[in-house]
């Protein structure tokens, strides 16, 4: 039953709630960083890692000091300061000790630094009252959703830029056309997960 | 003369000129998200114009206090103090709007049309203009959503701020207010906003090319204010 609950909560994320195209968190990088399959594949791997970092370390502050001390109205300006600063010691810890892997994602860890998807996603898993390993499934699946809109989008989008639109479509409003039909393919997906898992 | 003239075009900038979300494409993820009914794009418009306004002005008076290399954390600072008094007014006195709205109100400490115009402007003009630029950025960003979400609203839900719209509240066209309608919708309005800029420019520029450009300069420095 748990291990039904937390799939139900990771392909929910995955599909259905995708982050990016039906909640419209983190549409900077996602117009931005979409061109390339490699830089796309990249910034996503970043996103995934530094949303699982910041859900294990928002949690507990959020359980054990915010609520139990009655401090809810500062989660906000909590949860920016910490994963501003989190950012920060993963791309120095990274930078010193694996360098392999900071190559690779050390150029996306600032630009995600005010990434909403990540603030979104720590924020909505203790709104809906998650305990701590469904908050850190949570995530994963926010971020293997952003991951996969990201891949399709790089793939409609290198057709799109080869298109003649008229003079005012050019650039991004043809773009964002284009993000309105990967969308719109997303929402076939409702009512999936509730009849393969059953309701949440 | 001409002074009041800067003053004032300050403000008018961020109309169409300067709009943060049509031409700076600055704070896409509430754009979106929000304009699903034209009463919370306004909310959401209004609530980050009071946050840019506050923000603008006290980063603005304290540009020379902060030094150069912890600006960033310290203009989230001011930006998501702001933001909790926005949240407790909007919970106690909208709570309707609370709910609309949602994630969406405490993720302004992340718009990036805030820290944009804090690290653009902000950081390196006086308070009273900078109060002016708020105001402006404001403005525009609460006319683009107003405007989007009465667009949205009228064609997918047949109504207007929650009054009927005759034909269209008997045929609501569902797609405008689901997920892809405001993809859609956003690409129509930019589209738009070129199209309006393409007719005001004199012929001999360099068209839509520069605008494209211009656009892609957006991203740049919208990727950079992320950093």
């Amino acid at each position: 039953m748990d291990a039904m609950r937390l799939g139900a909560i990771f392909f929910s994320m995955v599909l259905v709630n995708n982050y990016v195209l039906v909640k419209f968190l983190g549409i900077c990088p996602f117009l931005g960083v979409s061109k390339k399959l490699d830089s796309s594949v990249g910034m996503s791997a970043a996103v995934i890692f530094v949303m699982i970092m910041a859900t294990a370390v928002t949690w507990p502050i959020d359980t054990y000091i915010l609520q139990a001390n009655d401090l809810t109205y500062l989660r906000t300006i909590t949860f920016i300061l910490v994963i501003a600063s989190l950012v920060q010691l993963v791309e120095i810890i990274l930078k010193k000790y694996i360098p392999g892997l900071y190559n690779s994602l050390g150029v996306y860890l600032p630009l995600i630094t005010t990434n909403c998807a990540i603030l979104g996603v720590a924020l909505l898993n203790v709104e809906s009252g998650y305990n701590f390993v469904e908050s850190i499934i949570g995530s994963l699946g926010a971020g293997v959703g952003f991951m996969l809109a990201m891949v399709i989008f790089t793939g409609v989008r290198s057709r799109v830029d080869q298109a003649k639109p008229p003079k005012c479509f050019e650039g991004l409003p043809l773009t964002l056309v284009a993000a309105a039909l990967v969308a719109l393919s997303f929402t076939g997906f409702g009512g999936i997960v509730e009849s393969i898992f059953g309701a949440i | 003369m001409e002074k009041k003239n800067n003053k004032l075009s300050l403000i008018t900038n961020g109309f169409l000129k300067e709009n943060p979300v049509l031409k700076l494409v600055l704070g896409t993820c509430p754009t979106l998200a929000v304009t699903s009914s034209a009463f919370n794009g306004f909310g959401m418009g209004v609530a980050a114009t009071f946050v840019l306004i506050c923000s603008n002005v006290v980063i603005s008076a304290l540009r020379k206090t902060i030094p150069d290399k912890v600006r960033i954390p310290a203009f989230i600072t001011v930006i998501a103090g702001f933001v909790t008094i926005v949240q407790m007014l909007v919970k106690a006195f909208l709570p309707a709007l609370d709910t609309a709205l949602g994630v969406f109100l405490p993720l302004i400490v992340v718009n990036c049309v805030i820290l944009g115009r804090a690290e653009a402007f902000a950081s390196k003009n006086p308070v009273f203009d900078s109060a002016l630029d708020g105001v402006g950025m404001g403005l525009g960003f609460t006319l683009t959503l107003t405007l989007m979400g009465i667009f949205r609203e009228a064609l997918g839900a047949g109504s207007v701020f929650g009054f009927a719209v005759p034909f269209f509240s008997a045929n609501p066209i569902g797609f405008f207010t689901s997920a892809a309608g405001g993809f859609f919708t956003f690409g129509l309005f930019m589209a738009l906003a070129v199209k309006l800029e393409i007719a005001q420019m004199p012929k001999d520029g360099c068209g839509a090319g520069c605008i494209g450009c211009k656009m892609a300069c957006a991203n740049a420095k919208n990727e950079g204010g992320n950093a």
